[in-house]
């Protein structure tokens, strides 16, 4: 079984009147069956509302089915007992760099995770060299996070996830608020961390360029997957795609372009390199 | 009739340790019914130069004027220029508060000075501007998606008439389908209503297709000022500076480089295509030849 694994996972959000009744609910993940194995690098896309990130928050517990189950490494998220060790597991990074930064120096922000868990002092200097480092952040060890940009901030968040040593990290639109350079930054580091930790990657992102690399992807609809492949797959179906309100890579695109005007062109060119290879053989 | 801004120069905590100079010595003319895109990496001042466009910020030094008058003299209208100049900042749905859609879009007009009924007027004809639907102009902005809340934001700023519309990438974590219908919108406005739109935006690839004229901020001083097309022929100078083309800049350099002769400076999916199917054609028919 994989480290994540979700069966016929269903949730609602539930809306209350006045009195405290439910008034009405809404289907946000719909029958969804998910089997990630450790070290891969999953990315998850969808259009705003499809879902992407309630699932997410089931990843480590933050939200918990309303049917179905989801294991992380084998404990059920519903357990109430596995709470903690779950979420030490699967770390989450959010959207907005301001809002998960605590500390006013960067060292004591990664910090914060490991203490919480009551790891002994020395371990926690030890942990938090460790993240910073697999982050490329070691020279801002001492500085104040808001003076950082949102690419550094960013990947302090990563490490303070880091530091907890998890085996899984779930990334929910890590690189919304920032600039290009700023996601270059980002997308790296977590590339790093898979290849060189193993640690598993969820990306959920609206960049179809952050996506190439990725081992699989997910698409999701109205609360469900709806595709599922290798980048390659999935971005050569650039129609179904734009039905689903996504994108494909310019590159996909513009190779698109160029099959339905009669060039002789493989589906699914992910990069510059493949295109070029194609026209000027 | 346009914004002017001679040697403006904006120091954040001046005479403090803290000391940063956002901008220094920025010379602009945006004169009326251009469709202008500001690009730059974090904190290289852009944000504090499209506040100083509708008076929000004033100049440490240098002079800022709208259709000849300077908008810091004692006796200037600056609530009337904020009419004018509307601002629609990053995240605008942070903004939203009333009980309902509509609600929300009449409290600029109202404030104004219209009347509810006058200001309903130009509340829903503002937001079917922005593509939002009449059946939702009595929800609550919160029960609305990230889109719908960006599009009542927009219409909020639109309602009040502006002459010149500025948006802090008001496309920051849509989906693509989201992005491309707002941005669709946009163009629309400033064909319909004709006005100047200022589009802040981290995206090449949407300036690439959207903008007349790109202004590339670093450092706080503008680094480039023309169409997109000149501008991406920098590609290497942008990279220096955080940027970078959109990525059909460098398919097309690749393409160049291995010896199919096409446009190296096409900056759209479109433009690429139409250029990469003429260059085999002439390609294909040297050989033949």
């Amino acid at each position: 079984m994989g480290i994540i694994k979700a069966l016929k996972l269903g949730f609602d959000y539930l809306k209350y009147d006045d009195d405290g009744n439910v008034e009405s609910t809404q289907r946000a993940v719909d029958d969804v069956n998910l089997d990630i194995e450790a070290g891969e690098f999953i990315a998850i896309l969808g259009h705003n509302g499809s879902g992407k990130s309630t699932l997410a928050k089931h990843m480590n517990a933050l939200l918990l089915p309303s049917e179905g189950t989801l294991w992380v490494d084998n404990m059920d998220t519903a357990s109430e007992a596995d709470t903690w060790k779950i979420r030490q597991k699967a770390g989450m990074v959010f959207q907005n760099p301001d809002n998960q930064i605590i500390a006013t120096v960067v060292e004591e922000d990664v910090g914060f995770g490991p203490e919480n868990m009551g790891i002994p002092t020395a371990d926690i200097w030890t942990r938090v060299d460790d993240a910073l480092q697999k982050v490329g952040m070691t020279t801002y060890r001492h500085h104040s996070p808001n003076k950082l940009s949102g690419g550094q901030k960013q990947r302090v968040a990563i490490a303070g996830v880091m530091a907890m040593r998890p085996s899984c990290i779930v990334l929910d639109e890590p690189t919304a608020m920032l600039d290009p350079n700023g996601r270059k930054e980002v997308i790296k580091a977590v590339h790093e961390l898979n290849k060189t930790e193993n640690v598993t990657v969820i990306l959920i992102t609206h960049y179809m360029e952050e996506v190439i690399d990725a081992d699989r992807v997910y698409v999701m609809d109205s609360g469900k997957v709806v595709m599922q492949g290798t980048p390659k797959e999935i971005f050569s179906r650039v129609e179904e795609l734009k039905h689903y309100r996504l994108d494909v890579p310019q590159v996909t695109l513009l190779a698109h372009e160029l099959k339905k005007n009669g060039l002789d062109i493989p589906d699914g060119i992910l990069t510059t390199e493949e295109l070029v290879s194609v026209l000027c053989r | 009739m346009s914004i002017k801004l001679e040697n403006v120069m904006y120091t954040y905590s001046p005479g403090t340790a803290y000391e940063i100079h956002a901008l220094k010595n920025i010379n602009l003319d945006i004169p009326d019914g251009q469709f202008i895109g500001i690009i730059g990496h974090t904190g290289s001042g852009k944000s504090t130069l499209i506040q100083h466009f509708n008076a929000l910020v004033k100049p440490t030094s240098g002079t800022i004027t709208y259709n000849g008058d300077d908008v810091w003299a004692d006796k200037y209208d600056r609530r009337a220029l904020r009419s004018e100049v509307g601002l629609v900042f990053q995240y605008p749905e942070h903004q939203l508060f009333e009980n309902d859609v509509l609600s929300d879009v009449c409290f600029g007009p109202m404030n104004q000075g219209l009347s509810r009924a006058e200001a309903e007027k130009e509340a829903r004809r503002a937001l079917l501007q922005v593509g939002f639907k009449e059946e939702n102009f009595s929800k609550s902005p919160f029960e609305l998606s990230g889109g719908q809340k960006k599009r009542v934001a927009i219409a909020g700023v639109l309602a009040m008439n502006p002459k010149i519309l500025i948006l802090d990438e008001p496309t920051a974590g849509l989906d693509p389908k989201g992005r491309d219908d707002i941005l669709d919108q946009i163009a629309e406005l400033h064909k319909m209503r004709g006005i100047t739109i200022i589009l802040v935006s981290h995206s090449m690839e949407d300036v690439a297709k959207y903008v007349d004229r790109l202004i590339v901020m670093n450092h706080g001083e503008v680094a480039y000022d023309n169409t997109p097309k000149e501008v991406f022929k920098h590609y290497e100078e942008l990279e220096k500076i955080g940027l970078a083309a959109p990525q059909i800049t460098y398919i097309m350099h690749a393409l160049k480089d291995n010896g199919l002769p096409v446009d190296a400076d096409a900056t759209t999916v479109a433009e690429a295509a139409e250029s990469i199917l003429k260059a085999l054609k002439e390609k294909g028919g040297q050989k033949h030849a």
